[in-house]
């Protein structure tokens, strides 16, 4: 019972903090707006490509940036812990009785809010463009519960990561090494069905794309969303498996301290 | 635990970190409740090491150590119950204003509300934060952050409190204002405190016992007037110049009167029984060796004498030493 009020006064220590940098709040409201109208734009015309699939970019491209967002947003969750790393506020932390898993928690759930704030803004702005949800409510959840596995995953894997370089500037290297490979291994902005055999091959392997799979899935007819079954299962390992890394991270930093 | 048992027990406690830093080569020593516990010592001595591992943050390699009744390393969480930590440099999160940071370390204790906030208004007042407790952390000074961190140190009124190197960084008034919370904290709550200092001055003002580290060893420890007076005796102090000072306490170690002579710089530390009866006869033999005595003082044994005569180095020596070849970071 400690560890969830001891995660919910981080957590609350974490929203307070971001709060306060409004320029950050707006950047992070506006962004996925941006990438809706830009991409839109850019790519609008390449359902005409044969073999796409899909008829609306517009359709085909809300799912994309909601998942990007979760990503983006979720990936740099450790930047905060390397702070409060550097700043001894971490060991603060841990010479309190405060349960060790809430302070890792905390900054999971913090990311997962905001990016299920940012999901609940691109569906908005989406369906103005003239994206549908076909199921409506029960899609929306699902959508978000796409999201919320992904970032939480992302997050808890970029928390253990942040334990484990303890650098803020190897750290960014690592991440600007990793997202931008795994967006463009995915079916975000650009359908598999167009990849060349060896990318198609390597999106299935890519959690960012079993995302996006479930995340169009979410905005399709329920009687299509057995496809995304699969895709889900393997979020939520996916998420179980970051975990485990996080918590070994934790422990490892533990030791070496 | 019961009454009489030691608030910290320290025993034989050894570590060295990745890279083969002996920080800790046997360390040794007891805290009776209650008592106000002074580690001295300079750069890189161990002190800081010392703390983590009693605070639960650092594993030793070998030895054990228990405070408030529990093994550190069997038994952290009792441990982390039973203390506040203060850490060497500032731990205040930047982003949140002081009463915040007070209301998240007292919540983590698991306090009750509305005690939580009358104790957080009382430490923000007592300490001097109560104009700027709504402000955020980021726009304070050092000495009002190093406040914060002591206040964080003690919201939940911990039983045994570790202190390291508390008021570096202050300026000599809240220093002052410091020490005088702490005596008072002390009368009021039977608190025990650790604390490391690198101010002579601060362990003899405050604590009942001192324990002096050198290289991660406890050389000498007691009551700051026993240490003295174990040593016994006045120091006379002759400057003489860098050049000859070797020399010259090589000379007076063989007086008859003197019971220790060591180089220190470009001074002689002598120790004498009687300083005001050796001295005129320590001034003969100098000038007539021949050197020249630039000054003479003669004092009772302070601390630095103490820790001078078990180290082999001056205080102020030894930290420089340590600061060179210690942490760099
Ligand atoms: N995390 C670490 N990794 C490697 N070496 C370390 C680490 N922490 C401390 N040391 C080394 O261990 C030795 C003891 O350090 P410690 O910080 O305990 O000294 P200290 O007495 O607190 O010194 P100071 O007065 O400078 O704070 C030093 O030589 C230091 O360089
Ligand atoms: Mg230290």
């Amino acid at each position: 019972m400690t560890a969830l009020s001891d995660t919910w006064y981080m957590l609350v220590r974490l929203l307070r903090a971001t709060w306060r940098q409004p320029v950050w709040v707006v950047v992070e409201l506006v962004q996925p707006f941006m990438w809706l109208v830009l991409y839109g734009q850019l790519f609008g015309r390449v359902t005409e490509i044969p073999g796409f699939g899909a008829r609306s970019y517009i359709q085909f491209l809300t799912p994309g940036v909601a998942v990007m967002t979760s990503l983006f947003g979720s990936a740099w969750a450790g930047i905060g812990l390397i702070e409060d790393l550097d700043r001894g506020v971490l060991d603060r932390l841990l010479t309190t009785p405060a349960s060790r898993a809430a302070i890792v928690l905390a900054r999971v759930l913090h990311s997962g809010t905001a990016g299920a704030v940012q999901t609940a803004i691109i569906v908005l702005v989406g369906t103005a463009m003239g994206a549908r949800i076909a199921a409506g409510a029960a899609g929306a959840a699902l959508l978000l519960a796409v999201a919320v596995l992904l970032g939480g995953g992302f997050a808890a894997a970029s928390n253990g990561l942040a334990l484990l370089v303890r650098r803020e500037e190897t750290f960014i290297a690592v991440l600007n090494f990793v997202t931008l490979p795994l967006t463009f291994l995915s079916a975000s902005l650009m359908s598999t069905a167009l990849m060349p055999a060896w990318m198609r091959a390597a999106s299935r392997l890519n959690p960012v794309n079993w995302a996006v799979e479930a995340a169009r899935a979410a905005f399709s007819p329920p009687a299509a969303w057995g496809a995304a079954v699969g895709d889900v299962a393997l979020l939520a390992a996916f998420l179980a498996a970051a975990s485990a890394f996080a918590t070994w991270a934790f422990a490892a930093y533990r030791r070496s301290a | 635990m019961t009454a009489d048992a030691p608030a910290i027990e320290v025993v034989d406690l050894r570590k060295v970190y990745p890279g083969g830093v002996r920080a800790l080569d046997g360390l040794t020593f007891t805290v009776g409740t209650g008592e106000l516990f002074a580690l001295l010592g300079p750069n890189g001595a161990g002190k800081s090491t010392t703390v983590r591992i009693l605070v639960t943050l650092t594993r030793p390699d070998s030895g054990r150590a228990r405070v408030a009744g529990h093994d550190v390393e069997a038994e952290p969480q009792a441990v982390r119950r039973a203390i506040g930590y203060v850490a060497q440099h500032s731990a205040v999160d930047r982003e949140a204003t002081g009463r915040e940071n007070l209301l998240l370390q007292g919540r983590l204790y698991h306090l009750p509300g509305r005690r939580l906030r009358a104790r957080v208004e009382e430490l923000l007042t007592s300490l001097g934060l109560g104009d700027a407790a709504d402000r955020v952390a980021r726009g304070y000074s050092g000495g009002m952050r190093r406040r914060l961190d002591i206040a964080m140190g003690i919201v939940h009124e911990p039983r045994v409190l570790f202190l390291d190197e508390p008021t570096t960084g202050l300026d000599p008034e809240s220093r002052a204002a410091l020490w005088r919370d702490l005596t008072d904290l002390r009368r009021r709550t039977g608190l025990t405190v650790l604390l490391t200092t690198h101010y002579l001055e601060e362990a003899d003002a405050l604590a009942d016992r001192v324990a002096i580290v050198d290289r991660g060893r406890v050389v000498a420890s007691g009551t700051p007037a026993a240490l003295k007076a174990e040593l016994g005796g006045d120091t006379v102090v002759l400057d003489v110049g860098a050049g000859v000072a070797a020399a010259v306490a090589h000379l007076l170690a063989g007086a008859p009167q003197v019971l220790e002579a060591r180089a220190v710089g470009g001074s002689v530390h002598v120790r004498v029984a009687d300083g005001a009866r050796a001295l005129p006869a320590l001034m003969a033999l100098v000038a007539g060796a021949p050197y020249e005595v630039r000054s003479a003082t003669l004092s009772r044994p302070s601390l630095d004498e103490v820790y001078l005569h078990h180290t082999g180095r001056a205080f102020a020596q030894a930290d420089a030493a340590g600061q060179d070849g210690g942490e760099g970071a």
